[in-house]
């Protein structure tokens, strides 16, 4: 069976990028008889004069016509024996290069334009700083008009060494340089006479033959939910796209973000049941047991995934507003959506250059790195490895425009660590000085009970020597809050107490990730004139932990 | 236990990629939108549309209802049908005719473009705002038209139902926003990377039951501006020296009978119509009257509302 071929072109008016599309489907006889008719038509109300304008069968909208420019992306299809194609004819000018994002961003390959009798411009610069950032991996540049340099090879390789300097920096997986003229049809479809010393295919052949799709199945198993699917009592099911990896049933997988393991009992892929599935289809997927998963929740197999509450970013800004520091925002990741607030333009990036500009706000069209908390954490990848969860869109929360776009650079400070300040003054130091090594002690049960028995419990440990600290929980703090403080005292070298009250599995789950190998839980739920009959107790496996662990005392 | 079919290890067909987008985008408007709606044509698109919404929510039915817009001048078969599909698949099929323009006996015969403005356009209005519908899936394809070809799979639509295409929003990755203000509304187009090959491709792939009526058979034809028009009721009003004459004909696109123009075919299997469809030499739309008026004509109309 055929594949699908999702391309974008880039260039300018004049650089004839219309014409190049629409001249390789006339000669690939790709055209309907009326569709042609119509181009005839339209061409002699134009200006070439009754000769064929193959840009018009791009142009579509009324506007465009009247200004002769592109201003929108246009999507034309077209299927050769080989493959199936979709190219998104894609603005140049700067003012539109929201709109040439939004081809790019749909995009598996990019065929750019430049005007050999121009050279690389500015805009060449632009268009493939556009294409890197949205995650665009392969190129063709189309020096286009070489009948208008007699097909001078000196030319095209100055303008193909050109081009390799401007990519080096960016980390495309293939770069084709093919000399065309879009006008006069050479190297369209087939090998132009004019160019004997240029060794590689035609624009087209090459279309149809480039590998694009880096097995996306060979890496590590990815799915984020979609929504939960309930049709009655007896069936959950969890509906979502695998992006990434593949699953079968009988696996184990983890979930994200309240960590629980369970193993898949039953794969439906579409509506048909399936031993296993793979990136790209759309799946819904049963396990084995209740779990703590809602839409924006994501199945991963082995978590490499990162979570974090504010990240540092790289955005394209669209909106026609200003951007200023402080501006609150939506943020939808994958299939999350999140409140979210751009706390800090780091610096520009001059779109043309990619130079370091500092800025105190952005304008539409402007690039820039940023950085964004969220109201809370979110999982996420390195839009290299998984673009689904890489990316990221930002919507005015009045508007409801789409303002920006951008990729995850890195996380900023995890939630875990909150009112921390990274000093040299390490827990270890800290526990040292005290002569202890940190725990937290986490009580589930009623709150009541826990409290009264944290109370005894502490009274013990201080008389035994130790350093504690009690977290109050009246006000019913949620579970990351009181795991934030408790991670908190443990760097401070103490041992935590947190009545946390009643807990399920993935409360406890985040507990323990957020607070790691110091986390101790003990259900201790129990009658209230037994409270320091259950002090004594817990106090003795405190002290066991401690021991166990080798800490000193 | 459930029985599990064995695996083919099939490598991902453009087809597949296709349904897998289409499938995606069903799914995010029924977990993010308030009230959807998915409109029903009855035409091969719309089979296709319900076929992708019954297969993205399975073992669960389609969350949402369904909507035809009945101008009252569709063919018989069609409507015949819809009401036989809906009862097959256990969806809630909603059918809404502008009443007005029916006791006004607006008809495709005597008001030529202010027929298709009453009783398609301010028709499908009517039954959006009726129910309140804050996003509607439509079967519309890029391919179809060129100004089609530039509006976006989540189309924003303002109080009026009226769109924009110089403020489109943009549309990055998977990433759909489909937020709106009291008052808007979204057209969704989960198909808009079809060409008109692809699906027929996947209904025979997938087996998928369409009108008659695309399959070439004996049928009451006048001609009609160099168009076959079939003669489906006794409403069918004829011109000066028509005459009713039984040709071997299909058709390309449903819609409403006096303005549907056939063609001459012996394609009365998919097989055929697809091997038809290939050697094509007429795009899609040729033979639905209302295109051919001027270039741009369907960019105007939908800036006004049509969907």
């Amino acid at each position: 069976m055929k594949s699908l071929l999702k391309f974008i072109t880039c260039g300018s008016v004049d650089d004839g990028k219309s014409t190049l599309i629409g001249h390789m489907l006339y000669e690939a006889k790709l055209l309907f008889a009326d569709q042609e008719r119509a181009l005839e038509l339209d061409s002699r109300l134009g200006s070439r004069g009754g000769k064929i304008d193959y840009s018009l069968l791009l142009d579509g909208l009324l506007a465009e016509r009247e200004q002769g420019i592109t201003i929108d992306v246009a999507y034309r299809y077209f299927t050769t024996d080989h493959r199936s194609f979709i190219v998104a004819d894609t603005p140049g000018h700067e003012e539109y290069t929201r709109n040439m994002a939004v081809g790019a961003s749909f995009a598996d390959l990019a065929v750019i334009l430049v005007d050999a009798t121009k050279g690389i411009i500015t805009q060449t610069k632009r268009h493939t700083r556009i294409c890197a950032l949205m995650g665009i991996k392969h190129l063709v540049l189309a020096v286009n008009k070489m009948d208008l340099v007699d097909f001078d090879t000196d030319k095209f390789d100055a303008i193909k060494e050109e081009f390799s300097r401007i990519t080096t920096e960016f980390q495309f997986e293939s770069i084709q340089v093919i000399p065309v003229s879009a006008t006069e049809g050479d190297n369209i479809t087939t090998k132009s006479p004019n160019t004997p010393w240029y060794q590689g295919l035609a624009l087209l052949p090459y279309l149809e033959s480039v590998e694009v799709h880096a097995s996306d199945d060979a890496k590590p198993f990815m799915m984020p939910i979609q929504r939960v699917c309930r049709p009655d009592h007896t069936f959950r099911g969890f509906q979502g796209q695998i992006e990434a990896g593949s699953i079968a049933v009988g696996d184990e997988l983890i979930t994200l973000p309240s960590h629980e393991k369970a193993k898949v009992k039953r794969i439906l892929v579409t509506d048909q049941d399936r031993n296993s599935a793979h990136a790209g289809q759309p799946v819904t997927i049963q396990l084995d047991r209740e779990v703590d998963v809602s839409r924006g929740c994501v199945f991963t197999k082995d978590n490499q995934l990162q979570e974090a509450d504010s990240f540092s970013s790289t955005i394209l800004w669209m909106d026609d507003s200003v951007l200023t520091p402080g501006k609150d925002v939506l943020v939808k990741v994958g299939t999350k959506v999140l409140p979210g607030t751009v706390t800090a333009i780091k610096h520009k990036i001059d779109i043309n250059t990619g130079n370091t500009v500092t800025a105190d706000q952005l304008v539409k069209n402007e690039l820039a790195v940023c950085e964004i908390s969220l109201s809370d954490g979110i999982v996420f990848d390195s839009f290299e490895k998984n673009k689904s969860i890489g990316g990221f869109i930002l919507i005015d929360r009045v508007t409801n425009m789409t303002s920006a776009c951008g990729v995850i650079d890195e996380a900023l400070q995890s939630s875990d660590n909150s009112g921390r300040m990274d000093t040299e003054i390490t827990r270890d130091v800290r526990a040292q000085q005290k002569g202890q090594q940190p725990l937290t002690i986490w009580l589930s049960g009623s709150v009541a009970d826990n409290t009264a028995i944290a109370k005894a419990v502490e009274r013990r440990l201080v008389a035994r020597g130790y350093h504690t600290m009690l977290i109050d929980n009246s006000a019913g703090e949620s579970v990351r809050q009181l795991a934030a403080y408790a991670a908190l005292l443990n760097d401070a070298g103490l041992l935590a107490l947190v009545p946390a009250g009643s807990a399920n599995e993935s409360d406890l789950a985040i507990a323990k990730e957020m607070i790691g190998q110091a986390f101790l839980p003990i259900e201790a739920a129990i009658n209230s004139n037994l409270i320091e009959e259950a002090a004594k107790d817990i106090v003795k496996r405190v002290v066991k932990a401690l021991i166990q662990d080798s800490y000193t005392i | 236990m459930e029985k599990l079919t064995l695996d083919s290890i099939d490598a991902t067909t453009h087809l597949d990629q296709l349904e897998a987008e289409a499938i995606y985008i069903i799914r995010e408007v029924a977990a993010e939108c308030e009230n959807p709606v998915m409109l029903y044509s009855i035409g091969k698109d719309s089979s296709v549309m319900l076929h992708l919404a019954l297969k993205a929510f399975y073992p669960e039915k389609p969350p949402f209802p369904f909507l035809h817009i009945d101008t009252t001048w569709k063919f018989k078969e069609m409507i015949e049908f819809r009401d036989r599909k809906a009862k097959e698949f256990g969806i809630k099929m909603l059918v809404h005719s502008n009443q007005e323009g029916i006791e006004q006996g607006i008809n495709p015969f005597d008001h030529g473009s202010a027929y298709t403005d009453i009783m398609k356009t301010q028709a499908l209005k009517q039954g959006l705002d009726k129910y309140g519908f804050t996003a509607a899936f439509g079967g519309g394809r890029r391919d179809e038209e060129k100004s089609r070809a530039k509006e976006r799979i989540f189309s924003f639509r303002n109080k009026n139902h009226a769109w924009d295409p110089k403020n489109q929003r943009p549309e990055m990755w998977k990433l759909f926003n489909t937020r709106i203000n009291k008052g808007e509304s979204i057209r969704v187009f989960p198909i808009s990377n079809w060409t008109e090959k692809d699906i027929w491709q996947y209904i025979r792939r997938e087996n998928i039951d369409i009108v008659p009526l695309y399959f070439a058979k004996e049928r009451p034809v006048v001609n009609r501006d160099g168009q076959m028009i079939m003669v489906d009721d006794e409403r069918m009003k004829l011109q000066p020296g028509e005459k009713i004459e039984t040709a071997k004909m299909r058709f390309r696109t449903l819609g409403c009978y006096p303005l549907t123009g056939g063609a001459p075919s012996e394609a009365d299997t998919l097989d055929a119509i697809i091997e038809e469809t290939l050697g094509a030499v007429s795009s899609e739309r040729t033979t639905r009257v209302i295109d051919q008026e001027e270039a741009g004509s369907m960019e105007r109309r939908k800036r006004e509302g049509y969907f």
